[in-house]
């Protein structure tokens, strides 16, 4: 199992390097000038271009990528073109709403997606099973922006429960953090409840067939104990796996929900790179990104072991 | 009770840092949470021409002049000044108990060294150095410029809003080269800058400087006159999403939200809590402009011939809708209301619009069906809707038009490109300046004439360039004014740019909040509560 982790560990070296390379010239021949941006518009073209030279942005794509490269080895993510700021100093800034809003979000949806979907494939055909898989379609139809603002309406503008916009750090208060997060993490968890759900139902309503489950019954086991002990179990398989790859959606949807909100995280940071082309920056997001993802596949193939003994590595 | 206030109540006792921060406490009252426009990502006002620098920039600097509301130059952290030697040689007194926020004495060398600074960046500044043999600090509080010939306009340079504005660095930190940013955000402004609660892209704040002395006498408008401060702390909140910020101003997130697009602008006005008003009388111009070394915009004739297809109307309709209080279009050269505007040649513009007279004057002039590029800006509501505006205009009058719809970053870096269309490059783009920019020929960079380093579109017109040089010259208001008229006349006559109107920008903010200037947003003077 240790050789293992190892081995995947390592394997994700060769990974984080094709995903830097692939950043790294994507973003050299997409079209856009920082230096431009950083002029403003009264600028005039020799404004730019003594910008851009003290950029280094004038140097040869090898050059540029070489001590880029060279840098990341050392640790060195770099330094945004704008704020002048390490960019590993703005990720830590901004890396605490971002995670708070992935945790909140998945303990929420994982609550909330789990029992329905398993109360769905016990109520199988009848209208609690309509009512859930009812909803899961609209989480999947509904955009996250549309259920954002249609929640700050109500809860924010009309009832004045809770507020519209922002981030209060978790050291500043459980109660003023929580606060501002309800609304965002409801907003994100639609899409991933309503998946879970599915997966769930359908994964639930394949092992409650089994011969195994009617044996409990005959011996007399609740259906509580059946349900989550026997088939729950049994079913976690895919729904981890399920879970797993939603993360890849939070990531994405933390984007739009961090601008529907105004939370100031990664998602946020991530666009406002990318309009200015501020190349540091998004290079160094999209690789703790992708850094992120490949450890999350880890954790989940390791969470396999906890649910099927029967899986050894 | 709302379930809300149970909430931030339990939470400012169990936190009294929130306290401490302003938020959702009665202590919040001296403290004012405003939506800019754009966060300020580059905090050095001389690298950048940003607006929201620049506005950042007028809280934590100060000047040496400031803008009146006559847009005329009046001393601000100048005490005095003499002008002798028939006009070669002037010396500016600083006022007494100047300090900049991390408590050291302003200097006359501070000011020179971020005279020279800035001067490096500003085109109004290049020709205020070219002029000055020598700019030196005698003692402690005097600066004196020795000029090679008399400058009348060295004050309005100094005073000027237009971006970069000549702000007082430390001389440590105005030492900086003018292309890299300072570090330090060091100023002898009204505010000082709290670096340690900076979140770039989210959110800046600034806290009274208790050590600002504001002027004793003046009237404060524009940014002359005393600068008085009453509130302890103003926090920036960008929020690029318009909703967002609609819905923090209605719920009292925030107190202020700098430019709100047209389209939340009713649902703002229904609100009793909330207050709209114009704050810049001089607004936003619109301007397409023409790539001059490439066909088939490099012929003056058919540059100067779609001035008569433009209706500015149609423009600003698709840019703000149908309300005539909130654009002309009657718009020259000059931003209609500051000295310079004048109607000399703008009967092209205003008179009746004729389609095929257009169509046959530019196939006179040689346009044999080239393919016009048009580059769009997609991320800006107004600039999307002027350029395809423009691109109907063009269709109308026969044109071959291909637009080219892009963000903002890949547009600026397609317009420095100089070549022709087909390879890369392009005919016209579309932008709105402030109309403080267009002002004067000063800080009108469009109207600049020198070809290959003059502003995107690298226009040759040495007659334009003449005359800007004896705007320079001019001894007072009424000979600027005279020269002024040559060059709306000369500039409507090469086609420098077709002017397409100019809007106002709401502001709103919430009731209780008075003292808002005319102008930028400044906030000495603005009162809460």
């Amino acid at each position: 199992m240790f050789a293992y982790v190892v081995r995947r560990v390592l394997a994700t070296i060769p990974v984080m390097a094709i995903v830097a390379l692939f950043v790294f010239s994507l973003l050299y021949i997409a079209p856009g000038d920082p230096a431009a941006v950083i002029a403003g518009d009264q600028a005039t073209p020799e404004d730019v271009e003594r910008i851009r030279q003290s950029l280094g942005l004038d140097r040869p794509y090898l050059v540029r990528f070489g001590s880029w490269v060279f840098d990341i080895m050392r640790g060195d993510l770099g330094v945004s073109i704008f704020t002048n700021l390490p960019v590993v100093t703005m990720i830590k800034q901004r890396i605490e709403p971002t995670l708070s809003l992935m945790i909140v979000t998945l303990c929420l949806a994982v609550s909330i997606a789990v029992p329905m979907g398993v109360v769905a494939a016990w109520k199988v055909g009848t209208w609690i099973d309509r009512a859930v898989m009812g909803f899961a379609v609209l989480g999947f139809s509904v955009p996250v922006f549309v259920v954002g603002y249609l929640l700050a309406y109500i809860f924010a503008l009309e009832l004045d429960w809770l507020p519209v916009q922002g981030y209060t750090s978790f050291s500043q208060g459980f109660v003023p953090w929580i606060e501002n997060l309800i609304l965002p993490a409801v907003a994100l968890g639609s899409v991933y409840i309503a998946l879970i759900a599915r997966i769930t139902r359908a994964t639930m309503l394949e092992v409650l067939q089994q011969d195994y489950i009617r044996t409990a019954r005959a011996k007399g086991a609740g259906q509580t104990s059946i349900l989550f002990l026997h088939a729950l179990k049994n079913a976690a398989v895919p729904i981890v796996t399920v879970i797993g790859i939603g993360i890849a959606l939070l990531i994405g949807g933390a984007v739009v929900t961090e601008s529907v909100f105004a939370i100031p995280g990664l998602g946020r940071l991530t666009v406002d790179a990318i309009l200015r082309r501020d190349y540091p920056v998004i290079q160094g997001v999209v690789l703790l990104f992708s850094f992120v993802y490949v450890l999350v596949n880890l954790a989940i193939d390791l969470l396999y072991t906890l649910f099927d003994p029967r899986i050894r590595y | 009770m709302k379930r809300r206030h149970f909430l931030a109540a339990a939470a400012s006792a169990a936190t009294p840092a929130r306290a401490a921060l302003g938020q959702g406490t009665s202590g919040a009252s001296r403290v004012l949470k405003f939506i800019p426009q754009a966060d300020p990502a580059v905090l050095d006002p001389i690298v950048t021409t940003a607006a929201a620098t620049r506005n950042h920039g007028f809280a934590v600097w100060d000047t040496l002049y400031g803008l009146n509301q006559d847009y005329a130059a009046e001393p601000q952290m100048a005490q005095s000044h003499a002008v002798e030697n028939d006009g070669r040689r002037v010396t500016i007194r600083l006022r007494e108990g100047l300090k900049f926020h991390d408590g050291e004495p302003v200097r006359a060398a501070d000011c020179v060294a971020s005279i020279r600074r800035w001067a490096a960046r500003d085109p109004m500044g290049q020709v205020l150095m070219a002029r000055t043999e020598e700019i030196v600090a005698p003692d402690e509080r005097s600066i004196v410029f020795r000029l090679q010939r008399p400058f009348p306009l060295l004050f309005d340079a100094l005073a000027k809003v237009t971006p970069p504005v000549c702000f007082i660095m430390p001389e440590r930190i105005a030492a900086t080269p003018p292309n890299q940013p300072v570090t330090e955000i060091i100023g002898s402004g009204p505010f000082r800058f709290v670096a340690a609660e900076r979140e770039p892209g989210s959110r800046a704040v600034y806290e009274r400087f208790a050590d600002y002395v504001p002027r004793a006498e003046g009237v404060t408008t524009w940014t002359a006159g005393p600068k008085r401060v009453h509130l302890d702390r103003v926090e920036w909140l960008a929020m690029p999403d318009s909703g967002t910020a609609a819905n923090a101003l209605i719920a009292g997130e925030a107190q202020w939200w700098e430019n709100p697009p047209v389209d939340r602008q009713a649902a703002l006005r229904g609100n009793r809590a909330v207050v709209m008003e114009i704050p810049d009388p001089t607004g936003f111009v619109g301007m397409a402009r023409f790539n001059h070394l490439h066909p088939p915009f490099d012929r003056m004739a058919i540059r100067h011939a779609l001035l008569g297809a433009v209706d500015q109307e149609e423009f600003m309709t698709a840019v703000v809708g149908a309300d005539r209080s909130l654009w002309r279009d009657d718009v020259g050269i000059f931003g209609p209301g500051t000295p310079l505007a004048n109607d000399e040649g703008l009967s092209v513009l205003t008179g009746s619009r004729d389609i095929d007279k257009v169509k046959r004057e530019i196939a006179e002039a040689g346009y044999a069906g080239e393919k016009v590029v048009l580059l769009a800006a997609t991320d800006f509501p107004t600039l999307a809707a002027i350029a395809n505006a423009g691109a109907n205009l063009l269709r109308r009058v026969g044109m071959q038009v291909e637009l080219v719809a892009d963000d903002w970053a890949t547009l600026v870096r397609r317009r420095a490109n100089r070549a022709p269309p087909s390879e890369g490059g392009w005919s016209m783009f579309f932008t709105f300046w402030s109309g403080i920019d267009t002002a004067n020929p000063g800080v009108h960079q469009a109207l600049r004439g020198n070809g290959e380093r003059a502003w995107f579109g690298w226009p040759t017109m040495p007659r334009m360039e003449e005359l800007r040089t004896q705007w320079f010259d001019a001894p007072d208001l009424a000979a600027q004014q005279g020269l002024a008229r040559q060059i709306q006349a000369e500039a409507l006559r090469e086609g420098a740019y077709l002017p397409l109107g100019q809007y106002f920008q709401a502001t709103a903010y919430r009731r209780g909040i008075s003292g808002l200037l005319k102008g930028l947003p400044l906030f000495w003077n603005v009162q809460k509560g």
